[in-house]
């Protein structure tokens, strides 16, 4: 009971400020000088129609590096958390041989992966002239990813090429940081290529480039994370 | 007045996930609770974000480049919401598994059975 009324008084009081947040809070008519710096540099300096993009990958780049790290991380915390010392639960829960999913799920895979495959590949590509980028278009890889592990529960995942590609990624997205660095303005400038014109599909310097290392990087991280979480398949004992 | 709206979603979005955060037992309902706190959150940076008769920063044939400064809304706060959703299904992802070890050690999902770090 003193939980409940505790719990109360706490969401009143948050109530309270997030309240005054609100009525306190009046729309902007102008940018602030940051947003209007970035809104101008952009297009102008970097070439790139994509304003968030342009933000993302080449301004504040750095930090879409450091999450990266932090979704490797991930990947890996929830690898460690889930297989060690684990029994495998196929023995203790699921009959032998699992249910095979139903044929309507099998065929919309079928007929949808191909679709999702090309359509991550689109968003990647044309991060810099329209709404998208390397981390969209990475989830929607891992989402098809989830597609197949849902129609095909056996399908088992090459995680060595996965680890390994993702790795190769990582290491060409620095390499093309530490190109900016001796090439143009800084690390991770994308002035490293050449901007070509305004608006075209190969323009805005290195940003494609960068999208499509962070979209694998970020696909391949997702699937792994992924696969972390399905049970240990019949017949394999702990690699302990 | 669109962005009042939609900052007032996300506050009570907020407000809703913390009340299932305090209240519920079940692990997988708390974490359900943290996501709303995380997606509410990502609206107010959004809803912040907004400059009057905006539009999205992105040059094109509706919004040329001479005009953009006036024009669009902020990208800052949308380019952090970007990376602030990677990082929030990260989290999620290892509350999650974090759970499935909870519940092989205990073979069940009630926060009351797990009282050895309670105070």
């Amino acid at each position: 009971m003193t939980h409940r009324i505790f719990v109360v008084i706490a969401i009143v009081l948050f109530g309270i400020v997030f309240g005054s947040v609100a009525t306190s809070y009046t729309e902007q008519h102008s940018l602030r000088p940051l947003a209007e710096g970035y809104v101008k540099l952009v297009p102008q300096k970097l070439g790139a129609p994509n304003v968030i993009t342009g933000i993302l990958l080449t301004y504040r780049a750095f930090d879409t590096l450091g999450e990266v790290a932090v979704l490797f991380m991930v990947g890996a915390g929830v690898v460690l958390v889930l297989s060690a010392g684990r029994r495998p639960r196929a023995a203790a829960h699921s009959p032998e041989d699992p249910r095979p999913s139903s044929e309507i799920v099998q065929t919309g895979a079928q007929v949808l992966s191909p679709l999702v495959a090309i359509f991550a590949a689109y968003i990647i590509m044309n991060g810099h002239l329209s709404a998208g980028g390397g981390f969209q278009g990475g989830a929607v890889i891992a989402s098809c990813v989830l597609l197949v592990l849902l129609a095909y529960p056996q399908y088992q995942l090459n995680i060595e090429f996965l680890s390994i590609t993702e790795s190769v990624a990582g290491a060409l997205f620095v390499l093309a940081g530490i190109a900016g660095l001796i090439l143009a303005g800084g690390f991770l400038d994308n002035r490293i290529l050449p901007l070509g014109q305004f608006g075209a599909f190969f323009s805005a310097g290195a940003i494609p480039v960068l999208s499509i290392l962070l979209g694998v990087k970020v696909g391949c991280e997702l699937s792994v994370i992924l696969d972390g979480f399905r049970p240990e398949p019949v017949g394999q004992k702990d690699k302990v | 007045m669109v962005s009042n709206t939609v900052l007032t979603t996300g506050l009570l979005l907020i407000l809703t996930g913390l009340w299932g955060v305090l209240t519920h037992r079940n692990i997988l309902r708390i974490i359900i609770g943290f996501s709303l706190i995380g997606t509410g959150t990502h609206i107010v940076a959004v809803a912040i974000g907004y400059v009057k008769n905006g539009t999205a920063p992105i040059i094109d044939r509706v919004l040329n480049m001479s005009e953009a400064p006036s024009r669009a809304v902020d990208p800052v706060p949308s380019a952090l919401v970007v990376t602030a959703i990677v990082i929030g299904m990260a989290v999620t992802a290892i509350m999650l598994a974090y759970t499935i070890r909870l519940y092989d050690s205990k073979k069940t999902l009630s926060i009351d059975a797990f009282t050895e770090s309670k105070w």
